[in-house]
């Protein structure tokens, strides 16, 4: 009898590893913390945006002491890309592209902050004083108001001038922007 | 040299220790001319010239051990990749290293060579404690370190990898002073090892509704893109050799995403994290940054395929014609589409076009290099070439692009390269 169970104890893990070893030859079983620790993406429809929230008054601060010494602030740029103005400049001869005037999509905004951002520190604030960085890009922006909260539920909401700026090219650009040979 | 030269032929009274030439032993340490110093006290035994006369120090005498790691000669230690930082950011913004095409030949790119473009610099990368996770629209998720990489079927392809932002200083509306690394140098081939996406997404049992994959990478601003799904089920590979060894740091080491023909960008290296998904992430390097402006204030976005293309990398303005006569055009063409059928060259600002030798074997995405003898008669001249790929797609004009895009696109700058030679073999970029 105990050889028996033996057996089937036995015969039940080569079935296990067999129906592993289709899964995958060499790959291991990725767990939550394997996937959290390495996936930051934040999409348009706010999937994966975290909880937290901060407003631009908060934000106003928070620029100042992380951000401004690269990016300037509205009234002078720094050395870093601009954030800030050019609403309508687009397409002219003086074009400035900046998260107001350019990007399409808010919850852009905060995933690339908060993954890269501060430039010699990224990562090292809170979802939270993140939220509130984006909060005050959009209102420096003239995009929300300064009082506004923004959080997973606001963020995704809120829609950017340029939204719909932007002409898919995948896998074929539009005719009328190909050269005759394209 | 003067001091050698008296070695080699003289050996002064000091330098002997014993009859029959034995030397001071510190001859070794004043002169490092052995073999010649022997030969000389030949002379005076015979009476006859050593018969290395006239021969180089380097013939006469045995070179240096072999080296763990091989270095370029100390006579090429100038060409080197063209460091730059773009200017409206500095070193916050773009890191880049060009390759210098000007003083290259073939169409590998040495490792080493192979432009880099980073926008939060080259990690240093533990291969020990670094894995990627493929996750999402899956049946089971996994993880993969190098190690397990490597026990899977490689595939060995060569590819050319381009920056977008390749060529954007010619949408300027003068020409640049500068060498060919500042308008061609991110552009590189190389052959690359490594395991097919494909693969690796049927392990994990990949949904049927899948349409993109988030690409992530490790370095400090997780740099990620989005990759339609039929890109990475058809060719996409994650390297892990580059050239025959182990991918460098500035290449992603200890593995990248590599998609043949689609605008470097996307080939995310240090790869950590590949999220299988119904939507494009819409990440600020697919919407702010690699997006082409254009000239109605709209941009193009996911201009991810490279186009038809090609330079030439000789003669270039690093070099001058020093006399009239034969001369061999050569350079490097290459579409992100597939192969290279032809390359014409023109010696008159295109008026008049030549088909030019193609060195086969031709790959599929991959740098082509052609050539064609040219015999120069002292006249100025206006050298182009114009690559045509396997599908009929054929380089534009300069005027042609722009009149398409408008001139503040600044990415996917593909029009035909034009090198001005003067009436004293003087060589510049020009626009014709």
């Amino acid at each position: 009898m105990f050889m028996r169970k033996s057996l089937i104890i036995a015969s039940v893990l080569l079935s296990v590893h067999t129906v592993h070893a289709q899964e995958s030859r060499f790959g291991e079983p990725a767990t939550d913390a394997d996937i959290a620790k390495r996936f930051w993406s934040v999409f348009p429809d706010g999937q994966f945006l975290p909880e937290g929230e901060g407003t631009a008054v908060q934000g106003a601060e928070l620029f100042v002491d992380n951000c401004e010494v690269c990016h300037g602030s509205p009234e002078e740029h720094g050395i870093a890309d601009a954030l800030f103005g050019g609403i309508g400049t687009l397409g002219t001869d003086k074009m400035l592209a900046t998260v107001g005037s350019y990007w399409p999509y808010s919850t852009t905004v905060f995933n690339y902050i908060r993954r890269a951002m501060p430039y010699t520190s990224p990562m090292s604030l809170t979802n939270s004083e993140y939220y509130a960085i984006t909060a005050y890009l959009l209102s420096a922006n003239g995009i929300i108001d300064e009082k506004a909260v923004i959080n997973k539920k606001t963020l995704p909401k809120v829609k950017m001038p340029n939204r719909n700026g932007f002409i898919n090219a995948y896998p074929e650009i539009p005719d009328k922007y190909k050269t005759k040979f394209d | 040299m003067g001091q050698h030269n008296k070695k080699t032929m003289t050996i002064d009274a000091t330098d002997q220790a014993a009859g029959g030439g034995l030397l001071n032993r510190r001859f070794f340490l004043t002169s490092t001319l052995l073999t010649s110093a022997a030969l000389a006290s030949a002379k005076s035994a015979f009476g006859q010239e050593m018969v290395g006369q006239g021969q180089e120090d380097w013939t006469l005498y045995p070179g240096s051990d072999a080296l763990e790691y091989g270095e370029l000669s100390r006579f090429e230690v100038g060409r080197v990749k063209k460091l730059v930082g773009e200017v409206s950011g500095g070193r916050t913004a773009t890191s880049a290293g060009r390759t210098p095409h000007h003083n290259l030949m073939g169409t590998i790119t040495p490792s080493g060579l192979h432009f880099e473009v980073t926008h939060h610099g080259i990690p240093d990368i533990d291969p020990d404690r670094h894995k990627v996770v493929i996750h999402g629209m899956v049946k089971n998720p996994l993880k993969f370190d190098i190690n397990a990489l490597e026990n899977y079927p490689t595939v060995t392809r060569e590819y050319f990898m381009e920056c977008s932002g390749n060529s954007r200083i010619c949408y300027e509306d003068k020409p640049t002073k500068q060498h060919l690394d500042m308008t061609h140098g991110l552009v590189s081939g190389s052959q690359w090892t490594g395991v097919l996406l494909s693969t690796l997404l049927d392990e994990c049992g990949i949904s049927k509704d899948a349409k993109w994959i988030i690409a992530e990478g490790a370095d400090s601003g997780s740099l990620s893109r989005s990759i339609p799904i039929d890109k990475a089920l058809k060719d996409t590979m994650i390297a892990i050799y580059q050239n025959g060894e182990r991918l460098r740091p500035g290449q992603g080491y200890p593995m990248r995403v590599l998609n043949p023909g689609f605008e470097g960008n996307t080939s995310v290296k240090w790869v950590r994290s590949l999220y299988v998904t119904d939507k494009p992430v819409m990440s600020r390097f697919e919407t702010s940054k690699y997006t082409d402006k254009l000239y109605d204030g709209n941009a193009l976005q996911f201009s991810l395929e490279l186009d038809v293309k090609s330079v030439i990398t000789r003669p270039s303005n690093a070099m001058s014609l020093a006399k009239h006569g034969l001369y061999e055009v050569t350079g490097l063409a290459w579409s992100g589409r597939g192969k290279i059928a032809r390359v014409e060259v023109s010696a008159d600002g295109g008026k008049t076009w030549a088909e030019a030798a193609i060195e086969g074997p031709v790959n599929s995405i991959m740098l082509t290099r052609f050539r064609i003898p040219w015999m120069w008669n002292g006249t100025p001249a206006i050298l182009q070439s114009r690559a045509i790929d396997e599908f009929g797609r054929v380089q534009p004009t300069r005027k042609e692009l722009i009149s398409a895009r408008g001139n503040k696109a600044f990415y996917h700058f593909h029009a035909i390269h034009s090198w001005g030679v003067d009436a004293k073999g003087g060589i510049e970029h020009v626009y014709a």
